[in-house]
């Protein structure tokens, strides 16, 4: 039954239980909160770094109109023959540098053939030819135009803004040259973070800024990131007024790359937003770790306390579990000591019941079978038999028949008072009445052993509850062994008195008393120093069995010739299981 | 066995014998009148009470617990009713000690086991018989000195 292997796997299954049920609300309520906070705090950093982007990209986007406005408006109000002079451009030029905080590096006039005509500027580039140049041929294209960035023939990197003039019959081309570390300066405002790095692109992916760091995707990637972004967008030409119209353009237009396992190791952002109507790009890159740091800081700390509540569960559930199969464990073995108790009682009962039976079908043929030979010794007692020579004999043979079937009476008998049925039913009771007519019962049979019954009753006793056949059955077989102990005669006293919350019930004799080597097994079924045939050893463990039951206690002193006493403690709360 | 004090005693005690065995009662009801008593038979609690009725001079009945029909308790209630100084002594083939106990608060004289001695028989009978005049004696007394 104490299967050891049966406890653990009951144990594990326990902890299981209690740790799952404990843990899963948990892990599903993080794990919901988590991905709602993740997704939420992804969305707003996103939309943030879309937002600065898209500022950033106004920002740019109007310093780019605002230098081909300038340009555009000194070429409407000034004469193309003040361009030519050089004291005047070189005056121009300075007003430009002081009012734009030398955004603008130089100036010049160049004709519809390429040439520089006019110069104005730190280096010495009068007479210069523009005609094979990619921004020439451009700007002689576009009324209004902003170059990529090149080195050009001065070996650095610049860009120019180009207006195309129409005057004294020619096309003329008024230029400037941006200042490219002021621009520089601009685009990488914009950084956020550590790792925050802005730089500007065009078509072809060729950087049109110096960006701080690598850039995390390389010119071929970033052509195909630009296709993507520029897929049904038309190009068309850039000027202030479609500078305007991308200064309305929503968060929309920013678009948002994540480029797996760039150069840095690790998972980078990269958003996009078309400049200069579309020629160029403004890129922001910036490591994920670095853009969602408190998200992943606040996930990392949630994972830790999910973590130690699961290690607190576990230990909790392991705990708890332990306590609760070994009180299991407890209750099991108890129940199995009462399951062999009830199974013995239960052979009992149904040997008592299968004794009982017999027991009455003999009896009544034993009462007429004993009567009939008690009439034929009446008859043998008349004076013409007595003379019969084998009249001594006859009465000799019948008088073992009736000795015999005594001994059968007696076994019927006791089997019956053994195997009757008890009602346990409890009610409450009045000791002290079922005392005196117990008493009044064993009279009779008190008288034939030369035996004085006498009582001796507290009153005012407590009724207290009881089945009262049970309280019967215990005093009758506490009195019989008490008159059997009584050999020649002697005084049996039952007394009954209150003791706290009890009541106590002493049987008393002035018998043999019993020998210390048989006390300690008085108690136990079997057990009996009568004679073969005269005890059946159950009395007395049915009267344990039956105060045990009811939560008291019965005890024995017993001194030897002088007298046994039995007592009997009952509670007066009832107190069965 | 009875002796002649028995016998002397015996003289004049009017026996009713209550049992469903037929057989038990014919025996007993011999052998009682061997020892002078005058014994009547019944082998039901309904025979019991008619015989009663028929025969006011019965002393004591003896009379079985467990029988088919009227039952000793039932019917030792009714003889009671009916006919409260003729004393009753219960013969109990089952330890019924609750029975026993019943009958006695119902009136019953005493209780027997069967089958039993023929001695403690006539011993029962014979205290049963004594208590009836006694009683007699004291409603006769009783009756006189109103």
């Amino acid at each position: 039954m104490f299967d050891r292997h049966y406890y653990k796997s009951l144990t594990r299954s326990m902890v299981l239980t209690v740790f799952l049920v404990s843990l899963t609300p948990l892990a599903l309520v993080s794990a919901i909160t988590s991905y709602q906070f993740h997704t939420s705090y992804k969305d707003r950093v996103n939309a943030h770094l879309r937002e600065l982007v898209l500022k950033h990209k106004r920002n740019i986007d109007g310093f780019l109109a605002e230098k081909l406005a300038v340009i555009r408006v000194l070429a409407d109000l000034i004469p193309e023959s003040r361009f030519r002079d050089p004291a005047a451009l070189q005056a121009i030029l300075k007003s430009l540098q002081d009012r734009h905080h030398g955004a603008f590096v130089d100036m010049g006039l160049v004709d519809a053939h390429g040439v520089q005509v006019a110069y104005a500027g730190p280096l010495r580039l009068e007479r210069a030819r523009y005609a094979e140049t990619r921004w020439f041929r451009e700007a002689m294209r576009h009324e209004l135009y902003v170059s990529d960035v090149f080195l050009g023939l001065r070996g650095s990197p610049h860009f120019i803004v180009a207006v195309r003039v129409r005057a004294s019959g020619a096309e003329w081309i008024l230029r400037a040259t941006v200042d490219f570390e002021s621009f520089n300066e601009l685009v990488e405002s914009v950084a956020v973070g550590q790792t925050g790095l802005a730089y500007i692109v065009n078509n072809q992916g060729e950087f049109q800024t110096r960006p701080r760091r690598e850039a995390a995707v390389g010119p071929a990637e970033m052509r195909g990131i630009l296709a993507r972004a520029s897929e049904g967008a038309g190009r068309g030409d850039f000027s202030p007024e479609s500078a305007a119209a991308g200064i309305r353009m929503s968060q929309a237009a920013v678009a948002l790359d994540v480029i797996h396992g760039s150069a840095g190791g690790g998972d980078v952002l990269l958003l996009t937003a078309p400049l200069k109507d579309g020629a160029w790009t403004l890129a922001y890159q910036q490591d994920e770790a670095d853009a969602y740091e408190s998200l992943y800081h606040a996930r990392n700390l949630s994972l830790f306390a999910i973590l130690g509540g699961g290690v607190g569960i576990l230990l909790m559930a392991v705990l708890v579990s332990n306590r609760m199969v070994n009180r299991i464990v407890e209750a099991d073995r108890e129940r199995d000591m009462m399951n062999e108790q009830v199974i013995e009682a239960g052979k009992l009962a149904s040997v008592g019941e299968l004794a009982a039976g017999i027991a009455h079908e003999i009896n009544n043929p034993l009462a007429i079978m004993l009567e009939e030979a008690g009439w034929v010794l009446d008859l043998l007692d008349d004076e013409h038999l007595r003379r019969h020579e084998s009249h001594a004999e006859m009465v000799r043979a019948l008088k073992q028949i009736r000795q015999q079937g005594g001994r059968c009476r007696d076994i019927t008998h006791k089997l019956l008072s053994f195997a009757r049925k008890i009602d346990p039913t409890v009610k409450l009771v009045q000791v002290n009445e079922i005392v005196r007519d117990m008493a009044a019962l064993s009279d009779q049979r008190a008288h034939l052993a030369n035996v004085r019954i006498s009582v001796d009753l507290a009153p005012d006793l407590p009724e207290i509850p009881a089945s009262p056949s049970e309280l019967q059955q215990v005093l009758v077989n506490l009195i019989n062994n008490a008159i059997d102990a009584m050999e020649r005669g002697g005084e049996l006293k039952v007394s009954t008195r209150l003791e706290g919350a009890s009541v106590i019930l002493d049987v008393a004799d002035s018998g043999m008393g019993i020998p210390k080597a048989n006390m300690a097994r008085i108690f136990d079924p079997f057990y009996t120093t009568k004679p073969v045939g005269k005890g059946t050893g159950l009395g007395l463990s049915i009267c344990y069995g039956i105060v045990r039951k009811m939560g008291g206690e019965i005890s024995v002193d017993s001194v030897l010739n002088q007298g046994t006493v039995f007592h009997i403690r009952l509670p007066l709360e009832e107190a069965r299981a | 066995m009875s002796g002649n004090g028995a016998e002397a005693r015996a003289a004049g005690v009017r026996v009713l014998l209550v049992d469903d065995e037929a057989a038990f009662l014919e025996t007993l009801r011999k052998r009682l009148a061997r020892r002078g008593l005058t014994a009547e038979i019944a082998v039901s609690g309904e025979e019991a009470l008619d015989v009663l009725a028929r025969a006011q001079e019965i002393d004591v009945v003896l009379l079985d617990v467990k029988m088919p029909g009227l039952s000793g308790i039932e019917t030792l209630q009714r003889i009671k009713a009916a006919h409260p100084l003729v004393e009753v002594i219960l013969l109990t083939g089952h330890a019924t000690l609750e029975g026993a106990v019943d009958g006695m608060r119902l009136g019953a004289f005493d209780y027997l086991m069967k089958p039993c001695e023929m001695d403690d028989l006539l011993a029962k009978v014979f205290e049963a018989k004594a208590r009836k005049t006694e009683l007699e004696g004291r409603a006769a007394g009783g009756g006189g000195t109103p």
